[in-house]
């Protein structure tokens, strides 16, 4: 901890900051502390660290506690050093239902850890969590700030050769299919479709 | 089957642009100006006559909820806020009307908004959904360029304006009084009513917390008229609703149907059937996560309401359909659940922090059969322990799947338990 460099916002981010504290009345940026861990915890790669949670509390003028509180009650906020990918496996029963025991099996077996592991090149980070809320394109995992859907054992694990490589990956479905509606094409709304997928 | 020209959400696919000019050729933000100069009674009225219950579990009629706030301010301003920290098990409509379509729930904040005498919405969503936030606060920037929002909205003379604020990974925030300690920048811990919301709610302030799908159906119930979405579905459970229908059905989706379309229909019509025909159905939970198991000989005629699902000890909740068929083991599904209620458990109350822990414990092993019979009454006595005895409803919700489970499926688990004992004396 000692020789960790002191953290300060970039100019970026304090922008960014202040930009969520005018979204609050006066008085009341303490409701900005969620979305600025969440900067902060960009700016950082990932993850928290006392200083942080400190420096924060200095900037909206909160007890550091209150601010610890806050940084260990919700789940995305972490405390140790991250991959460079975070790789979240949804395993509650709609996912489950639908084969996420296999999704987990794939990413264990393809990155070579367990859950709340992180690589030994520093890429990836493996976690299961509770329903992200995409359960009727299940299996689903989270990989930092995006979704992807409709998975298997072998789409995932291209997925996650392809971010190894450095490759573009496409979110969403990784079947054919627009977004939530069936596969095959909707059922409904038919003359509201243009294009493309749907008839 | 519900027609389309009845479905309030035209883009609930994407297929096309969530973007402001493609929302108003939708027909979004017309004529907001006329809704909002007809006056405050009058939405709320028409609220009330369309029958519209909350669209987030609980069913609340949401004009009736929107007359408890403050008609004149004693000096503190009032607030809308949207609850779109969607996470229920078996639930993903919010994120379609978010990412899809935007903008009639930015325009449903400002006639909500309007109608409560609120300065502002925010809007709480997970901190997951990060390309939909992106798609909200896009909207929002559109409806700010139009003058739809910001001072004198539409050209009213009423200074209202939307902020999004993101959640960071909490289920207990989607119940109203955490959602709101959170908004505060707090851990989400609900809190005691009374006081309400209505009376004390974000800062200290009158405060309305509506689900995401109850604020964007608002301006077209308002353009129809209440008539029409009251002629939806049936007395008391009227209109449309976003279903979710995942599980083991041949293709899993969202659609926008009438209230009270039987399950099976439902599940025929647009997600394909059960995967190996219904005869294969074994279970269905109707409405999220929380609500109890229906077998299927339930599932045969059951509606899809409020009133319906109540009637068979179920509920409607968020109306995401979770399917079961027979190669499922009930018991792990349910008992994953129970995983799910305890790692969620916020961990005020002692029934739910130490009952959702047991009760998964006992889940589990009645998932492998490593039990005694006597022991399921004895969770079920500690199911009703939990139930009501806490701050909020999540311990009810962790107590109602199990509960359900042991209403249709105890012979299941007990036959687990005797073929444990058979094995294990062998």
């Amino acid at each position: 901890m000692t020789d960790t460099p002191a953290f300060a916002w970039t100019a970026e981010n304090e922008a960014a900051a202040q930009k969520h504290i005018a979204k609050y009345p006066e008085g009341r940026q303490q409701s900005a502390v969620m979305p600025l861990l969440d900067i902060a915890q960009r700016q950082n790669g990932g993850h928290l660290t006392i200083e942080i949670m400190e420096y924060i509390a200095d900037y909206l003028d909160m007890a550091p506690i209150k601010v610890q509180e806050v940084a260990t009650f919700y789940t995305m906020y972490n405390h140790k050093p991250m991959g460079k990918h975070h790789v979240q496996v949804c395993g509650t029963t709609p996912c489950w239902l639908r084969g996420s025991d296999d999704i987990i099996r794939a990413c264990k077996s393809k990155l070579g850890i367990g859950m709340g592991e992180t690589t030994a090149d520093g890429k990836f980070t493996l976690s299961e969590v509770e329903c992200a809320g995409a359960c009727v394109n299940a299996p689903v995992v989270a990989i930092d700030d995006d979704y992807y859907e409709d998975l298997t054992a072998e789409s995932i694990t291209q997925i996650l050769d392809d971010l190894s490589n450095g490759k573009d990956v496409k979110p969403g479905p990784q079947v054919k299919r627009q977004t939530s509606a069936p596969v095959g094409g909707a059922t409904t709304l038919k003359d509201f479709i243009s294009d493309g997928e749907g008839a | 089957m519900l027609a389309d020209k009845d479905r309030i959400f035209t883009n609930l696919y994407g297929h096309q642009s969530p973007g402001i000019d493609a929302a108003m050729k939708r027909g979004d933000w017309d004529g907001t100006k006329e809704l909002i100069e007809k006056g405050r009674d009058w939405i709320i009225s028409e609220m009330k006559e369309s029958g519209l219950r909350g669209r987030g579990g609980a069913g609340f009629p949401t004009g009736l909820k929107w007359s408890f706030m403050p008609k004149e301010s004693d000096g503190r301003p009032s607030y809308l806020v949207v609850n779109a920290d969607e996470g229920e098990p078996g639930t993903c409509k919010d994120r379609d009307l978010m990412r899809h379509d935007p903008h009639k729930l930015i325009e449903g904040c400002l006639v909500a908004g309007f109608a409560m005498n609120a300065v502002a919405a925010y809007i709480y969503i997970r901190g997951e959904f990060y390309r939909e936030a992106e798609a909200l606060e896009s909207a929002v920037e559109e409806a700010r360029a139009k003058g739809f929002l910001g001072e004198n909205a539409c050209g009213t003379g009423y200074s209202f304006d939307v902020h999004v604020h993101k959640g960071a990974g909490a289920y207990i925030c989607g119940e109203e009084t955490a959602l709101i300690e959170s908004l505060e920048g707090k851990k989400g811990q609900p809190r005691l009513k009374p006081p309400f919301p209505a009376n004390v709610g974000v800062w200290g302030c009158p405060t309305t917390v509506n689900n995401v799908e109850s604020i964007a159906v608002a301006p077209t119930i308002l353009r129809r008229g209440a008539a029409w979405f009251s002629g939806l579905g049936r007395p008391n459970n009227t209109g449309t609703k976003v279903f979710c229908i995942s599980g083991h059905v041949n293709n899993p989706c969202n659609v926008e149907e009438e209230m009270g379309i039987p399950l099976k229909e439902l599940i025929e019509k647009h997600a394909g059937g059960v995967r190996g025909g219904w005869d294969n159905l074994l279970a269905v939970i109707p409405g999220g996560s929380s609500v109890p198991v229906l077998p299927k000989s339930i599932c045969d005629d059951v509606l899809m309401d409020f009133d319906s699902l109540r009637d068979v000890q179920s509920g409607l909740g968020t109306a995401a359909v979770i399917v079961m068929d027979k190669s499922t083991d009930i018991v792990k599904a349910i008992a994953r659940l129970s995983e799910f209620y305890k790692h969620e458990s916020c961990g005020q109350c002692t029934p739910c922090r130490e009952g959702t822990g047991w009760m998964w414990r006992v889940m589990e092993r009645l998932v492998t059969g490593e039990a005694d019979k006597s022991e399921i009454d004895m969770l079920l006595e500690v199911t009703k322990q939990v139930e009501g005895h806490t701050i909020c409803a999540l311990g009810d919700a962790a107590a109602w799947p199990i509960q359900g489970l042991m209403r249709h499926f105890r012979h299941e688990v007990e036959a687990r338990i005797d073929a444990y004992h058979a094995k294990a004396a062998e």
